[in-house]
């Protein structure tokens, strides 16, 4: 399996805005990878690292420590070049939480053709791809509408179709869903598991609702800087106490669930469907009985 | 004592425009005081105008807003001291810290109402003790507080106004669960020593859940369904009607009935539905 | 529903106006101006103003509209129109009182100022921004100054400038009503005590307003990053702008009234005016 996100040791820190002060470490030996076609999710608390880790996949930061392979390229190498940096921001696209800050056009196609202009392609091709990102992303019916009257989630969909419409491999979510009311976080992760079960981009989803995380092949959990846990949902969320610890949450199926086991009953922790929870007590109740 | 009684309110947008739309539609209903009331429902179903109602940023229609039995536009000239006796904590309000420090920033709305100056100090560091903002934060520039901190700063600023009626729109939107649940704690404590009415606008049926006393449920304009967590919860079919969710809890609690458990349908958060299974105390 | 501010004002349509080439509308635009500055007489207002009301009708906008255009105008028209009336010497004295006098060709000359003004502001809004996105306009305007940007002016980075302002208007306004909102809740008084107390009441909006916009300002900027963008270099755009047979009609057309103009300065009589 091709790996396009590979980290080792990355280290970061924020400049110290006074004298005298210390710098601010945002990251500290923060290793993994993540192949191309996953859809991962990252967790952490605001200033757990999980943004500025974004940053340096972005190539917005440089890290100060460890390396950073960008489909396969180092970009930590000394002598990486511009064109390498662009040729690797091609690959990696980033969706921002505030959607109002990213829309750079008053009109949404145009909007969406802005990347693939930036990368010099012919007219006609431009307008092939906008129309089929738009169509993916379920807003071809806007197309001509002004970004700014959209709502929350027709935004980010329009950041989203922006990306598909440079042919990115990966697209990392930074809180897209944040400033979000539940109909808009429901229309972005719709989209974003269409993109990764259809079309096959790699999806890095940074968040701080535990249901969208659930969704996920992988969950990674960031606290202070370093990578807490890393596995699948299952795995993540059978360990709520670790996670309340690092001021995060757990389904509110996985804690009922965790409450009966603290009561004796043998219950699995992660069901994450209010369907399959009930018939996972109902069976826990049951053998109790016998 | 505040109890706000809202009766028979209409609100239009843009009139004589082509964008013109009905956000408020004949509305009525009481605001009780000396206890948390959430207002839920989706966006664009009137309840953020409704909010703005309430203190008198927007002026209605037609209808008629009581603050203790006083219509507040009966004198349109005094329109900002209702503003001070009902508190407004806007979506996202640390946009709108301005001042150099936090001490100044919170004293901004009582150094508005005329309070003296030790008094001012007083209700600043009132305040800022329900929004439990440590002393030394206060000489600091709210620039360089952190998201959460910065969201509490701005709610000290209101709640130094000592306002009667204390409204807040998503007052945890954008924060991670911990902060979530600091603030809508601190909120909640705020309440219960104070015994003041808090109104919480919120689209998080499980936050609502957890920390209001009585849940009114507005759509097309129009509040469709009021009562307490329980009953409200337990109407889902009619919150799913309206384009809104239950607690995922309460879907468990649903779903448990039809597999022969039944533990109620008024179930709305996970300590209350743990407490109904046999043998799983609270903890 | 809360941008009740109309800005740029666009009103969808596909007539004739609509259709033109933004780039040939600009041309346009500068021709009526000049056109208008160079009418002397009687005739060749009417002649411009027959344009104007031609214009209207290919565009297939309510006249009402336009009418609403001019009113913010209304003042400055009523000043000048006053200041002429008044302050004109001519050689037919209508009306005098002490040192007040009106004479026939202040008159005539303050309705020709006023129908000036009036059909300059109607056009360019019609043509302008009735008629045309404020996108395409900054998209006409970048590739009409293109060639100036082989003297190393900076052309795209002014058009991109323009893009990011149009689109971040309606935002910044949007978030003004928001922050004025938040300081009013907090007893902040905008709309009385005197000048010096209302500037001070600004404070609280201007400052979290600018702190906003910075942030966008760097948000977008690394979002643009993100998105490839280098620059206008080895930049190209989705939509190309085409002229058709409409935009050489019109042009040819408009040089025509243009010339017309200046033939009817020369030949036919009539008053002249003088600013």
């Amino acid at each position: 399996m091709n790996k396009i996100i590979e980290a080792s040791h990355l280290s970061y820190a924020y400049p110290a805005d006074e004298e005298g002060m210390a710098p601010h470490v945002a990251l500290r030996d923060v290793s993994f990878s993540v192949n191309e076609g996953e859809f991962v999710a990252i967790l952490g608390h605001n200033g757990s690292g999980k943004s500025t880790l974004a940053k340096l996949l972005c190539l917005v930061l440089e890290p100060d420590g460890g390396q950073l392979y960008i489909g396969g390229k180092n970009m930590t190498d000394e002598n990486v070049s511009d064109e390498d940096v662009y040729a690797a921001r091609r690959q990696v696209g980033m969706v921002f939480q505030n959607p109002d800050n990213q829309l750079v056009a008053t009109i949404v196609e145009e909007d969406v053709a802005f990347g693939c202009e930036n990368l010099g392609l012919p007219s006609e091709k431009i307008r092939k791809r906008v129309d089929s990102a738009l169509a993916t992303v379920g807003m071809t019916k806007y197309a001509r509408h002004e970004a700014h009257r959209l709502s929350g989630g027709q935004k980010q969909r329009v950041a989203i179709a922006g990306a598909i419409a440079m042919r990115r491999k990966c697209i990392i979510f930074d809180e897209s869903t944040a400033m979000l009311d539940p109909a808009g976080r429901k229309e972005v992760m719709e989209t974003i598991t269409k993109l990764n079960r259809e079309e096959g981009v790699t999806v890095l989803h940074i968040t701080h609702y535990m249901n969208e995380a659930t969704m996920a092949d992988r969950v990674i959990v960031m606290s202070d800087g370093c990578i807490l846990m890393d596995g699948t949902p299952s795995e993540v969320f059978s360990r709520p106490e670790e996670l309340w610890k690092a001021n995060l949450d757990v389904p509110q199926t996985t804690e009922l669930l965790w409450r009966m086991k603290k009561a004796g009953y043998d219950v699995r922790l992660d069901i994450f469907d209010p369907r399959l929870c009930a018939e996972e007590i109902a069976r826990a109740l049951d053998e109790k009985k016998d | 004592m505040a109890e706000i009684v809202i009766k028979d309110l209409t609100y239009v947008y843009g009139k004589g425009t082509p964008y013109e739309m009905k956000a408020l539609d004949n509305v009525t209903v009481t605001f009780k005081d000396n206890m948390i009331t959430g207002l839920i429902g989706h966006t664009g179903s009137g309840k953020s105008t409704l909010v703005q109602m309430l203190n008198g940023l927007l002026r209605p229609d037609s209808g008629e807003v009581f603050l203790d039995g006083k219509n507040i536009w009966d004198e349109p000239k005094e329109i900002s001291k209702v503003r001070f006796k009902v508190g407004l904590v806007m979506q996202y309000p640390e946009y709108q810290l301005f001042d150099e420090t936090v001490r100044r920033d919170i004293a901004f709305g009582p150094g508005n109402m005329g309070m003296k100056p030790d008094e001012i100090e007083k209700a600043v560091e009132e305040a800022a003790r329900f929004a439990g903002l440590k002393p030394h934060l206060l000489e600091k520039s709210p620039f360089d507080l952190s998201g959460g901190q910065k969201r509490r700063a701005a709610l000290a600023g209101v709640i130094a106004m000592h306002p009667e009626v204390l409204v807040l729109d998503e007052p945890a939107a954008g924060l991670d669960p911990g902060a979530r649940r600091e603030i809508l704690q601190r909120i909640r404590d705020y309440q219960r020593e104070s015994g003041k009415s808090v109104i919480i606008v919120s689209h998080s049926m499980e936050d609502m859940a957890m920390y209001c006393d009585r849940v009114v449920v507005m759509a097309n304009g129009a509040p469709v369904i009021e009562g307490t967590p329980a009953e409200v919860f337990s109407r889902a079919e009619e919150l799913y009607s309206v384009g809104l969710d239950v607690p995922e809890v309460t879907k468990v609690a649903r779903a448990l009935r039809d597999c022969g458990v039944d533990i109620g349908l008024d179930i709305y958060t996970v300590k209350f539905a743990a407490s109904r299974l046999p043998g799983v105390i609270e903890q | 529903m809360k941008n009740s501010i109309a800005f740029g004002q666009y009103c969808e349509g596909s007539s004739f106006l609509h259709k033109l080439d933004p780039r040939w509308k600009l041309v346009l635009a500068v021709l009526y101006i000049v056109t208008i500055f160079l009418c002397k007489n009687v005739f060749s207002f009417v002649l411009v103003g027959v344009t104007a009301v031609g214009l209207v009708l290919l565009s297939e906008i309510k006249p009402v509209l336009i009418l609403r255009s001019l009113k913010p105008l209304i003042m400055i028209i009523c000043i000048t129109a006053v200041i002429n009336i008044f302050w004109l010497k001519g050689e037919t004295l209508l009306w005098q009182f002490g040192p007040v006098s009106i004479y026939l060709e202040g008159i005539f000359n303050a309705l020709l100022i006023v129908v000036r003004v009036v059909l300059l502001v109607a056009v360019t809004t019609l043509v302008l921004t009735y008629t045309t996105t404020p996108i395409a306009l900054t998209d006409g305007l970048e590739q009409l100054l293109a060639p100036l940007a082989r003297i190393k002016l900076p052309v795209h980075e002014f058009s991109m400038m323009m893009t990011i302002a149009l689109r971040f208007i309606p935002t910044l306004l949007e978030e003004t009503e928001k922050i004025m909102n938040a300081q009013r809740a907090r007893g902040a008084d905008f709309s009385t005590g005197s000048l010096a107390k209302r500037a001070k009441a600004l404070v609280p909006i201007l400052i979290p307003l600018f702190i906003s916009a910075f942030r966008r300002a760097e948000e977008l900027a690394i979002a643009m990053e993100c998105r490839c963008y280098t620059g206008g270099e080895g930049r190209t755009r989705m939509n190309v702008l085409h002229s058709s047979y409409r935009d050489v009609v019109a042009v040819l057309v408009m040089v025509a009234i243009l010339a017309g103009v200046l033939v009817i300065n020369r030949f036919a009589p009539g008053y002249s005016i003088s600013m």
